[in-house]
């Protein structure tokens, strides 16, 4: 038996998993159309690569990857693009981000794919091929998987593979690991050969019997060496990464450290399966397993194809009228979606249908009485009830001194407030006024940069005029001294040698000008030379009409008004 | 009594040697409260405070000589900033310099005839063009300054207010909606 340790703090909400845990995973229906955001992944947003109208296959790359920490992004089923435009997405902000529309025409036609094995490719080649399947952490942070599988200044010792799944009302990974075990163990086996790691362990909440008995079943079935399935206390939030890490290996990974540098890296249970289905079979992230539950008639688990419309997945669950929300994510951490309209993104692990009589909007919020209670729940060993004094008080330098950034926001602290404080909601705002911060400071310094770089530059270009200058005039100078000019212009020819330089541009100046004048003057125009009578009266008639304008724009003048067109 | 007088005088002069020489060898250049000021503020070299640019205006605050609060951009931030750095009193904004939501310019290329004058006006270069070239923003490093408006001789200036969207989208400070619950 291996020893276990303990994570600080921890609550103990209701679970609510065995509503969603009687039936089966059932494939979804095919949706009257998909909205796919090009941003669903951690990262740059991807390019569109399709045009609308264009009719695309089921797991055509739509959206490729840009730059170095991005995803693809694919046509979930075959169909027609219908619209690439701002739609409302699953983001707690309720704003629109591009998204592709795709009309499906029920044929569910794949484009040619096929797998590679995994032992005879070299490890660069599979991350490609993982970012080219649109592969992103499927825990709800969403970071993209080839960034995550490989680490080239620590050695990786350990594999966490993540199926606590500590959230209450959510389900997807249980009933992933309960189905899919083996294609789960097999994709942990290709992360563990990409970060060349010793161990695979397999962390699972101890309230999930039936998914800990599959897998430790399937380890023994397909004889994975390295791997052991571990059985960890129902404790939330358990299925944070570091609390993870912390509980099954003892290795506290400490502020502003990745648990790389400790030796350790985490991947969730979804997104070692879909590791598997990207490199066996070539098959890119197009669905996921999505919980719905709370306020439906029959709370089941769902594979999705990502795109389907929010409305039309929580109706086949039965959603009762009296719903007011959907809940995306947990009641712990999950957020409001702004419409029952967005599409299921690759972050979307469960769909709460909320109503008033399943929870109840919270008590007005109390003034906080120090009991810190929240400072006992913190698995991050921060002290709440500072932060969100220093968070209310706007003093965000404070908040990042008592390590705000290290805050989960998993809401163990909101939970238990007896004040009913919303303390997340005030963390949340002071991360986001410190980012804005730092966004700001950086385009003034970048601004303050360039404004100093063009002053440098005016002041260069200024210098190196005059010094071009000052060489032409004594080259003038010299040429003029060594030979003495045959017919010499007599302004010229009177200035003395040493005459200073405004002098000599003055006079070049004035030469340049009656230069241009004599020209003008023999340049006479071509066009009045043989003209008719008719001509000739047409000209005359336009002369009388500039002259007698100017006369009026003369008296206008004297009345001090500018000359103004009729229409003035 | 004498030799105490002159042990007296030796010590005068041999500590005005020393901080003589320091005050030679370690003479700061420049002011660095002006620095400190600078770095408040927010850059955007707008001029609207009477200066040309963000650093004359610092030199102006530190000199004593310039108010707090004539730098609209900075916000009323800018100056809580500013009167915290300087350990002087809070000045509200005077009439009309109240701050304007953010912006950057934006030439309207069908109208722009290629004169380089805003060009020549852009505090931080963040223009594109050339002589009789159409002229463009690089909208990332626009500062919003708005100098580059009153130059151009065909108006093809104007200013579009910066919305919000997903990257730049924050968390609200956390409010608990008012419900009436009895009609009085």
């Amino acid at each position: 038996m291996r020893p276990l340790f303990k994570f600080h703090g921890g609550v103990h909400p209701p679970t609510h998993k065995a509503e969603s845990t009687g039936r089966p995973i059932a494939q979804a229906a095919l949706p009257s159309k998909l909205v796919i955001p090009l941003h669903q992944h951690v990262g740059n947003r991807a390019v569109p690569v399709v045009q609308v109208g264009e009719r695309v296959l089921k797991g055509q790359v739509i959206g490729r990857p840009e730059g170095r920490l991005s995803s693809a992004v694919h046509a979930s089923t075959s169909g027609t693009v219908s619209a690439i435009d701002m739609q409302l997405v699953a983001h707690q902000s309720g704003l629109p981000d591009l998204c592709i529309t795709l009309i499906p025409d029920g044929k569910d036609e794949w484009i040619a794919h096929s797998g590679v094995d995994y032992r005879q490719t070299a490890h660069t080649d599979l991350r490609h091929l993982l970012r080219q399947a649109g592969v992103v952490g499927l825990g709800g942070a969403v970071f993209p998987s080839d960034m995550k599988s490989y680490s080239h200044k620590h050695q990786i010792r350990t594999l966490v593979i993540n199926g606590a799944e500590c959230e209450p009302y959510i389900t997807c990974d249980d009933m992933l690991m309960r189905e899919r075990a083996g294609d789960i163990l097999r994709g942990a086996e290709v992360l563990r050969e990409l970060l060349y790691a010793e161990e695979v362990l397999i962390g699972i909440e101890d309230n999930k019997p039936e998914a800990i008995a599959a897998m430790q079943q399937a380890v023994l079935e397909d004889k994975h060496a390295h791997m052991e399935v571990i059985a960890v206390p129902t404790l939330y939030p358990g299925g944070g990464a570091k609390q993870l890490i912390r509980v099954l290996t003892g290795i506290e990974v400490a502020a502003g450290v990745r648990s790389t540098e400790m030796g350790v890296q985490c991947f969730n249970v979804a997104t070692a399966y879909c590791v598997w289905r990207a490199i066996a079979f070539g098959e890119p992230l197009l669905s996921r397993i999505v919980t719905v539950t709370g306020n439906v008639e029959h709370a089941q688990n769902f594979e999705v194809l990502l795109g389907t419309p929010v409305d039309e997945l929580v109706a086949q669950a039965g959603s009762k009228p009296d719903t007011e929300r959907h809940i995306m994510g947990g009641p712990m951490m999950g957020v409001d979606l702004p419409s029952g309209s967005v599409g299921v993104t690759k972050a979307t692990n469960c769909i709460i249908e909320a109503s008033s009589r399943l929870f109840p909007p919270p008590p007005p919020a109390l003034p906080c009485i120090r009991c810190t209670r929240c400072a006992d729940v913190c698995p991050a060993e921060l002290q709440p009830q500072d932060l969100y004094w220093f968070a209310k008080a706007r003093d965000f330098g404070k908040a990042q001194e008592y390590h705000l950034f290290d805050c989960i926001e998993c809401g163990a602290c909101a939970y238990v407030c007896p004040s009913h404080i919303p303390l997340v909601q005030y963390y949340r705002f002071a991360k986001s006024e410190i980012w804005q911060r730092e966004r700001e400071a950086q385009a003034a310094e970048l601004a303050r940069e360039r404004h100093e770089f063009r002053l440098m530059r005016i002041e260069r270009e200024k210098q190196e005029k005059a010094e071009r200058l000052a060489q032409k005039e004594k080259a003038a100078l010299a040429a003029k001294a060594s030979a003495p000019a045959p017919n010499p212009e007599p302004a010229i020819a009177a200035a003395p040698a040493t005459a200073d330089p405004d002098d000599t541009l003055q006079m070049r100046i004035d030469a340049a000008v009656a230069r241009a004048k004599e020209q003008a003057a023999a340049a006479q125009p071509k066009n009045t030379d043989a003209l008719t009578a008719e001509q000739q009266a047409e000209i005359d008639a336009i002369e009388a009409r500039r002259a007698k304008i100017r006369e009026m724009a003369a008296h206008a003048g004297a009345d001090d008004e500018p000359p103004k067109s009729n229409q003035g | 009594m004498i030799s105490a007088l002159w042990v007296m005088v030796g010590i005068s002069l041999l500590l005005g040697a020393v901080l003589g020489f320091s005050a030679i060898k370690f003479k700061v250049e420049g002011n660095p409260l002006v620095e400190k000021i600078d770095a408040v503020l927010p850059q955007t070299q707008c001029g609207q405070c009477g200066y040309p640019g963000c650093k004359p205006y610092a030199e102006a605050i530190a000199k004593g000589e310039a108010g707090i609060n004539k730098c609209p951009p900075g916000g009323d931030e800018g100056i809580h900033k500013l009167a915290d750095l300087l350990g002087v009193e809070y000045v509200p904004f005077g009439e009309g310099t109240a701050p304007k939501p953010k912006a950057v310019a934006f030439i309207d290329e069908q109208t722009c005839i290629g004169c380089t004058l805003c060009l020549q006006a852009c505090p931080v270069d963040a223009i594109v063009g050339a002589a009789k070239q159409m002229h463009t923003i690089i909208a990332a490093e626009c500062t919003g300054c708005e100098l580059c408006i009153a130059p151009c001789p065909v108006d093809c200036i104007s200013m579009l207010p910066l919305g919000e969207d997903i990257s730049s989208w924050k968390w609200q400070y956390p409010t608990i909606p008012l419900v009436q619950v009895a009609a009085q």
